[in-house]
């Protein structure tokens, strides 16, 4: 945004003025940003105190620095701590691929070919958007029960691999409606057929939204916990959310020192991930309003 | 990407011969573009769409539908009960109390949240330095809102001992157990999702990018206050984008689960003061395995969110301004 100059003739006091109006904004916006902030990084400065310093002292240097509280939590639990990792790792990258794979296929189909029944597959895919996991999740998990799933990765992978997660289908239709359709043309001209437009021309193109979408992915599938906690009740099945639930459940008197770390071991890569993809997730946002 | 998914459909995928006649590379072409090859093609690429939404979607959709008719334990066959689980809610407190909780939710920290979102997108778009550090730090927690971790430290944070009373004490207010007490525990939920409002507010950020500068020199000029620049130029320019985080924002607080989950240990307790809709659905189809039951609330669930959605998209008509 480009600063606006002030009409010819503006006296000091004015631009003063102007200056002064501006730092108080980031004043206030650096405080409130700061207040946003705060349990985030308490939580991780507790995560160095010892139990009864968490409970008297809001403030953020801890006087006893308690690395110790990191190795207990990470064999708190039946399994270390890296166990639950790798677990949601496996369904994390699963869901990756899956959404990946099925998602832009769909996508393709819908930003680039004619068929019959296009308007109407497309509104059906844009419903299922809005659709409610509760509505399904009953059948769902009868289902595979009796495929014998339950206490598997399936029930959270498959899907994704089905494209279920129909936004960023949408997401990727948008995305490839963009793109000049000059470029297929061309290629169909030289005799390519569209499996090979879709790889070679509209997938390296669209890197953004797959990137997008691998992202966002990422962090859903690593926060989501009612799907998991449906479909994992052993814990050697238990991902990092599950874990982290009996955590606090699992004593009568919580450790808060080891939970916390725990913790702040589970938003880890969600904030590298944040990081790393910024500008995908605010695109990502602004264009189709998931958070 | 992409390069290394190469197996698939190979009879489109064949290189065309070196030495072609031009007219059968017209005759090609033609074919190609003329429509008939799309569909089949369009229908191959659809194909683990179609077969998700028949297996994973509209299957169970249906299923849901059917095991809201009977009373199921998981255990032996479902039993046809007619629209008893239906009328079972007309009586099931416990229902009655999760559905005022979730509204009491939904309609105070939905509207709140995007005040909040507005609010600081306005500030953000007078083109304030450092713009993508703040809206970075103000999103993050849009990102974290929904993990089991934030839920665990907001018990900590409204615990009776916990941070905020620690910062009130510092004032010397004496604090409450607001997790604990029946009276304050669904506010601090309301509290986490206010907190969430980075999301909204990108969107925000995004809509007043489009609205034309010239439209507010003009209000300038005729001398219209901040005030009157606001109500009359940015609010009904961005009642489109108002309408779609509202929608959105609605649909998913609805929906909200965690938070409540695991901030009361499961139980939606104090009282009951945070059993949330989708919480009391989860404690009847996964706690009791009453899946008639719980697929008759899933049934109600969707159809107060349709309901809503579509109230939205009918009072939209009054105060949603599409421009040209």
């Amino acid at each position: 945004m480009v600063t606006k100059t002030p009409p010819a003739g503006a006296s000091g006091t004015d631009e003063r003025r102007e200056r002064r109006r501006r730092l108080l904004i980031h004043v206030g916006l650096i405080a409130f940003g700061l207040i946003m902030l705060y349990p985030l990084l308490w939580m991780v400065s507790s995560s160095f105190k010892p139990t009864a310093e968490i409970f008297s002292d809001p403030g953020l240097i801890p006087e006893t620095f308690v690395p110790e509280n990191y190795t207990e939590g990470w064999t708190a639990l039946q399994f270390p701590f890296h166990h639950y990792i790798w677990n949601s790792l496996i369904v994390v990258a699963g869901s990756i691929i899956g959404n990946l794979v099925a998602c832009s296929m769909a996508a393709y189909a819908f930003a680039r070919l004619e068929f019959k029944g296009k308007r109407l597959f497309f509104s059906i895919m844009l419903m299922t958007i809005m659709l409610p996991i509760h509505v399904v999740i009953v059948p769902q998990y009868i289902l595979f029960a009796n495929l014998d799933w339950i206490n598997t990765y399936y029930p959270l992978i498959v899907p994704k691999l089905l494209a279920t997660d129909a936004f960023f289908i949408f997401l990727m239709v948008q995305f490839i409606r963009g793109l000049p359709r000059d470029l297929d043309e061309a290629a169909r001209i030289d005799g390519c057929g569209h499996v090979r437009i879709f790889l070679r021309i509209v997938m390296p193109l669209s890197a953004p939204a797959l990137a997008t979408t691998a992202i966002f992915t990422f962090i859903w599938t690593w926060n989501d916990f009612f799907s998991q906690l449906i479909f994992l009740t052993d814990p050697e099945m238990y991902t990092v959310p599950i874990a982290l639930r009996t955590f606090v459940d699992s004593q009568s008197q919580t450790s808060w020192g080891p939970l916390f770390a725990m913790s702040a071991i589970a938003l880890g890569p969600i904030f590298g991930f944040f990081l790393a993809g910024q500008r995908y997730l605010v695109r990502g946002i602004a264009t189709t309003g998931i958070k | 990407m992409g390069a290394t998914r190469e197996p698939a459909a190979p009879e489109e995928d064949a290189p065309a011969p070196a030495a072609e006649a031009p007219g059968r590379r017209v005759s090609r072409f033609r074919r190609l573009a003329g429509g008939s090859n799309d569909s089949l093609a369009a229908y191959l690429f659809l194909t683990p769409w179609f077969v998700g939404l028949i297996c994973i979607t509209v299957g169970p959709i249906l299923a849901s539908l059917y095991f809201s008719f009977t009373d199921y334990s998981l255990i032996g066959e479902a039993q046809w009960v007619g629209l008893d689980n239906y009328t079972r809610m007309l009586t099931d407190g416990r229902l009655h109390s999760a559905l005022g909780v979730t509204f009491v939710y939904v309609f105070v920290s939905v509207p709140l949240q995007l005040a909040m979102a507005l609010a600081l997108a306005m500030v953000l778009d007078r083109g304030v330095r450092g713009l993508p550090i703040y809206r970075s730090v103000y999103y993050l927690p849009s990102l974290l809102g929904s993990s089991v971790a934030i839920a665990i430290l907001w018990r900590r944070v409204f615990g009776a001992d916990g941070l905020l009373n620690q910062v009130l004490a510092f004032f010397g207010v004496d604090g409450v157990g607001w997790v604990s007490h029946p009276d304050y525990a669904l506010s601090t939920l309301i509290v986490l999702n206010v907190w969430t409002f980075g999301a909204p507010m990108v969107i925000f950020l995004a809509g007043l990018r489009q609205i034309p500068r010239m439209y507010y020199e003009a209000a300038a000029v005729d001398g219209a206050t901040r005030m009157r620049r606001f109500f009359s130029v940015t609010v009904p320019l961005l009642t489109p984008i108002i309408f779609f985080n509202l929608v959105l924002q609605m649909i998913q607080a609805f929906q909200t689960f965690t938070q409540a989950f695991v901030v009361s240990s499961g139980t939606g307790g104090p009282s009951d003061s945070t059993l949330f809709y989708t919480l009391y659905l989860y404690q009847t189809g996964f706690g009791s395995f009453d899946m008639g039951y719980a697929s008759a609330m899933a049934w109600l669930l969707l159809l107060i969110i349709a309901g809503f959605t579509a109230v939205n998209f009918l009072a939209s008509k009054y105060w949603v301004f599409y421009g040209d």
